[in-house]
């Protein structure tokens, strides 16, 4: 028994110890990768600087929130707010002046799709053009539902319980007590 | 009934709707602007001293192309635009957007200086590539970009004789575009 809980502490060991070497290649590869990023990213793009925040926190606040219902035109999976494009950043200042002049939210959405479409909303209005966005998933799996249905109630039917006469019972029987 | 078609069938409209799918550019986004009067600006032309709004094209049908000195898409469309623009009697307007990228040392200048670095930069490499242009103007801070729904250089838009855009165009006009689409709509718009 001692010697079982012995040998399972030994493997626990092992193992944590395997975890740890395994760990440490896969820091040794990753610095390995960045360092050759490094070395080989092109010297024409100098790190660019964060703009300076503007003045007035309430603004970038506002600005902030309505920038991650955004999305940035360029890297069509970032948000307005994350995406260090350079539109992004051109309309991060539209939006910015929009709010100083004290748009609302909705104007300022509507600003942007009058201009690049519902694309640029994460979350595009429901109106007939999207209903196919909006309810197509469900549709789907209303009909996959439907089918299901369809395709139970069919089996059901098909399969029914065998009516077996008393004789085939009792030999069945037979046959289950001669295997035990 | 044969049952096992209703498998394949439902396979092969899967097929179908993923092969489609994978053909569409996703970087193609339906712009809302078509059938929308474009945009009103005033900016200033790359020759010194004039300005350029779209009201001075009411009753033309004409070509509106958005492009920059950086844009190395750009240099491939050129030459075709430059021979569009000596076979066909559609004046292109070009736009020069955003010439002075913020990575750019000349960003650091004062804005009536870049505007000047812009326009000889613009004029050196209209020089060297040829001027389809009847005239150009300057978007520096590319605001005129943004209310043209631009994000992407190069852009074409023809617009009608009322101002309204009537096409739209992101990325490189080939010559097929030039045949297929843009040729029979001037031609339709023109006959309007």
């Amino acid at each position: 028994m001692k010697a079982l809980f012995k040998s399972g502490k030994m493997a626990k060991r092992a193992k944590s110890a395997k975890t740890a070497k395994t760990a440490k290649t896969a820091m040794v590869l990753v610095v390995a990768m960045l360092s050759w990023a490094a070395v080989h990213a092109t010297p024409t793009t100098p790190p660019r600087e964060a703009r300076p925040m503007a003045t007035n926190p309430k603004v970038e606040a506002r600005l902030a929130e309505i920038s991650h219902e955004l999305r940035c035109l360029v890297c069509q999976n970032e948000s307005l707010a994350s995406s260090h494009a350079e539109l992004a950043e051109d309309l991060r200042r539209e939006v910015r002046d929009l709010i100083v002049q004290g748009k609302s939210d909705s104007e300022i959405k509507t600003f942007l799709v009058e201009r690049y479409g519902d694309f640029v909303l994460y979350r595009p209005e429901v109106k007939p053009v999207t209903w196919a966005l909006w309810f197509g998933p469900f549709l789907l799996l209303l009909l996959a539902a439907a089918a299901l249905g369809m395709y139970l109630r069919q089996r059901k039917q098909q399969v029914t319980a065998p009516v077996l006469s008393d004789a085939q019972r009792e030999r069945a029987k037979q046959l289950l007590k001669d295997t035990l | 009934m044969k049952k096992f078609l209703i498998p394949l069938v439902l396979f092969f409209g899967l097929v179908v709707f993923l092969a489609v799918g994978l053909k569409r550019d996703p970087r193609e986004i339906p712009s809302p602007l078509i059938n929308k009067p474009a945009p009103d600006f005033t900016l200033p032309t790359l020759a010194v001293g004039g300005q350029f709004s779209p009201a001075e094209m009411r009753g033309k049908v004409w070509m509106f192309n958005v492009w920059a000195t950086w844009c190395v898409a750009c240099r491939e469309e050129h030459p075709v635009l430059v021979a569009f623009a000596e076979k066909h009697q559609v004046p292109i307007v070009g736009l020069s957007y955003k010439e002075i990228q913020p990575q750019d040392e000349a960003a650091k200048l004062a804005e009536h200086l870049k505007l000047q670095v812009a326009r000889e930069r613009s004029e050196v490499w209209l020089k060297r590539h040829g001027n389809p242009y009847v005239t150009s103007v300057m978007d520096l801070d590319g605001r005129v970009g943004i209310h043209y729904g631009v994000y992407g250089v190069p852009e074409t838009y023809i617009i009608d004789k009322q101002g309204v855009i009537r096409y739209k165009r992101v990325g490189v006009v080939t010559p097929q575009i030039i045949a297929d689409k843009i040729l029979p709509l001037v031609a339709e718009l023109n006959a309007s």
